[in-house]
């Protein structure tokens, strides 16, 4: 029994069917990939996970146990944690702010306040600027800031969409290499990524997402040496 | 070192303050006679920077937008007229069609208890019938972007309104002839000098439910309201129940709207449903504004502010002024309003963000205001 086993999902946005039938599995300790283009679906497959949206079709399981249809509070509380796109930072609150309403289900507060020095750990910018209101730190520690509030929820599954979104090169290495070490610190991945190429190195599994479908699947570095998806997406191929 | 005040200096500052302040207003309140005009300003301050709080608590803390504050203050000010006017006088009231029977006997059962314990009643009960309103309206309502909560709020304003003072009501709210013979604040006493209480009362229940909205703001229910105020999408992804937190705001900011409204009723002594026009949300929402959104210390400053400036500093712009014989035009009825108006201009545009932004009171900020202006500045921003 895999840790997330999504099933033959379906999701519409009115008329538009964004999500068709779509099946994929998340293995406890995995980093696993979904790649795709702008609009594939990647978002709103993570965001059905979390019960933002809701499906029209399909099964969700976590631990074999059917959550398609809870709410997000009770998502997050099995240990199910989306950094949504775009990062979302509350702006006008300050960092500590930020990170304690990540933690805003908890109420273990010795718990907590330890999270947040672990927090200042892996991210020692935001221990730096603890007070600084959220809306004035650079894309990069915004980024790293998202993280770490949703790393105080405690999760099992982090799910990112597209960290890396418009950061520059080398912050984009910083963000995925704190994802692998979050992932070795034990919680299990599920990243969405347009950056394909940096997403495949990092990931043990990927799938590849094409207007609502799945189309291909295997481990990330199989991925990262097929023929087709460097062609479509890794930007690797002659013309 | 000034900024690096310790606790225990700060607390004596606050109980200085208090004992002062409590000071001042009974010295005031028993000498009301030569000091009318201040009492009576100092009271309806006081009501109003409890509305100001709570419009803040849902506007600036949570990024919801009412403008039902008239109509809450109507129902919780009718709700503590009825309650405590006496039974003695209440045939006088309501001299053209009565009180309704039921209503009646409920009111006679009552009066087994003190007159305070009668009007706690209807302040409380007010506030009761308020919150569920509001939690009436909230159901459909929060859920929709939040413009349509300003649109649902003004027209509910609008409706209570007229049934307050629709024949219909006439055994109830007296209609369209208003409430009078509503008790003051003074606590009548022989053992008390006249007037005790006239300040003090709606000073201690105004600080009461500000002290209670202040502890909501600063719990985790606070984060989470000024979560959603920042990113409704973020908030939600952190499990944030986004229709739970809004009615909670919204019953609470509704509840104490209906408390400020029932105390104004008592500094009114008679109100009929004209009192509460969509003007007085409108006055409200100026305060809040000028006092800046998110700060609760900057709506009660403002709530002093504007309600001196316009009934008492101002005033003298409404008396004709004669200098050496010439009359100087503009000096007439109404032009206080103008000025006010120009003087509201000018915080809008030079004061963007109110005179107080989001930041808060502190006694370092202030005692170091003068020497250190940008440190003043970061000590208050900390909050929480
Ligand atoms: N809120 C929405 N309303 C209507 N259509 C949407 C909405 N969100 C996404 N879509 C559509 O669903 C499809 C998938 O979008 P999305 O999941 O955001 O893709 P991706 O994250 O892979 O770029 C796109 O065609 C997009 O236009
Ligand atoms: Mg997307």
């Amino acid at each position: 029994m895999s840790l997330l086993e999504i099933e033959n999902l379906s999701v519409h946005y009115g008329g538009i069917e964004a999500l068709k039938n779509i099946s994929f599995t998340v293995n406890a300790g995995e980093i696993v990939t979904l790649i795709g283009a702008n609009g594939a679906g990647k978002s709103t497959t993570l965001k059905s996970i979390s019960g933002l949206v809701s499906a029209s079709g399909g099964t969700i399981k976590h631990n074999g146990e059917i959550i398609s249809g809870l709410d997000t509070q009770q998502i997050v509380e099995r240990g199910i944690v989306l950094v949504p796109e775009g990062r979302k930072v509350f702006s006008n609150l300050s960092v500590l702010e930020n990170l304690k309403i990540g933690a805003y289900l908890r109420h273990d507060h010795a718990g907590v306040a330890a999270d947040i020095e672990r927090m200042y750990d892996l991210f020692p910018r935001l221990k730096e600027r603890h007070w600084q209101m959220a809306g004035t730190l650079s894309g990069g520690e915004q980024q790293m800031l998202a993280v770490g509030r949703a790393l105080m929820a405690k999760p099992q599954i982090l799910m990112m969409d597209e960290p890396s979104l418009g950061l520059a090169p080398l912050i984009v290495r910083d963000i995925f290499s704190i994802i692998r070490k979050i992932n070795e610190q034990g919680t299990t991945v599920l990243l969405i990524e347009q950056n394909a190429n940096a997403a495949l190195k990092v990931a043990d599994r990927g799938y590849v997402l094409v207007t609502g479908e799945v189309m291909m699947s295997g481990a990330g570095h199989d991925l990262l040496t097929d023929k087709s998806v460097q062609d479509a997406y890794l930007g690797t191929s002659a013309h | 070192m000034l900024r690096s005040m310790t606790k225990k200096s700060t607390t004596l500052l606050n109980l200085t303050a208090v004992v002062v302040l409590v000071t001042l207003l009974y010295l005031l309140e028993i000498n009301k006679n030569s000091f009318g005009m201040a009492v009576s300003i100092l009271q309806k301050s006081v009501i109003l920077s409890i509305v100001a709080v709570s419009m803040n608590l849902l506007n600036g803390f949570t990024g919801l937008f009412s403008l039902g504050q008239a109509g809450f203050m109507a129902i919780g000010a009718y709700i503590t007229a009825i309650f405590s006017i006496s039974s003695d006088t209440i045939d006088s009231v309501y001299y053209t069609s009565g009180l309704a029977p039921w209503l009646m006997s409920f009111k006679l059962g009552l009066d087994v208890f003190p007159s305070a314990i009668r009007i706690l009643f209807g302040l409380l009960l007010g506030g009761v019938v308020a919150g569920l309103f509001a939690a009436l309206i909230g159901i459909p309502v929060l859920r929709l972007k939040s413009d349509y909560l300003a649109i649902a709020t003004l027209g509910f304003s609008e409706i209570i309104r007229a049934i307050l003072s629709s024949p219909q009501m006439d055994q109830i709210t007296n209609g369209s002839y208003g409430l009078k013979n509503i008790p003051g604040f003074a606590i009548e006493s022989d053992f008390l000098p006249v007037g005790t209480g006239s300040l003090l009362v709606p000073f201690a229940i105004a600080a009461l439910c500000i002290t209670f909205m202040v502890m909501l703001i600063k719990s985790s229910y606070g984060r989470a309201f000024m979560a959603i105020r920042e990113d409704g999408v973020a908030a939600e992804a952190m499990g944030i129940n986004l229709l739970k937190h809004k009615e909670l705001s919204f019953i609470v900011s509704s509840f104490m709207t209906a408390i400020a409204g029932g105390l104004l009723a008592m500094f009114m002594r008679s109100i009929d449903a004209r009192t509460f026009q969509i003007s007085m949300t409108y006055d409200i929402l100026l305060i809040v504004v000028i006092g800046g959104l998110g700060s609760i210390t900057g709506s009660i400053l403002s709530a002093f502010l504007v309600t001196a400036s316009k009934e008492w500093w101002l005033r003298f712009f409404d008396q004709p002024l004669i200098t050496g014989g010439i009359t100087i035009p503009l000096f007439r009825t109404g032009f206080r309003m103008v000025v006010f108006s120009v003087l509201l201009m000018v915080v809008v545009l030079f004061f963007r963000r109110g005179l107080m932004g989001n930041r808060e009171f502190s006694w370092s900020a202030l005692l170091s205001w003068p020497k250190r202006m940008p440190k003043a500045k970061k000590g208050a921003n900390k909050r929480g």
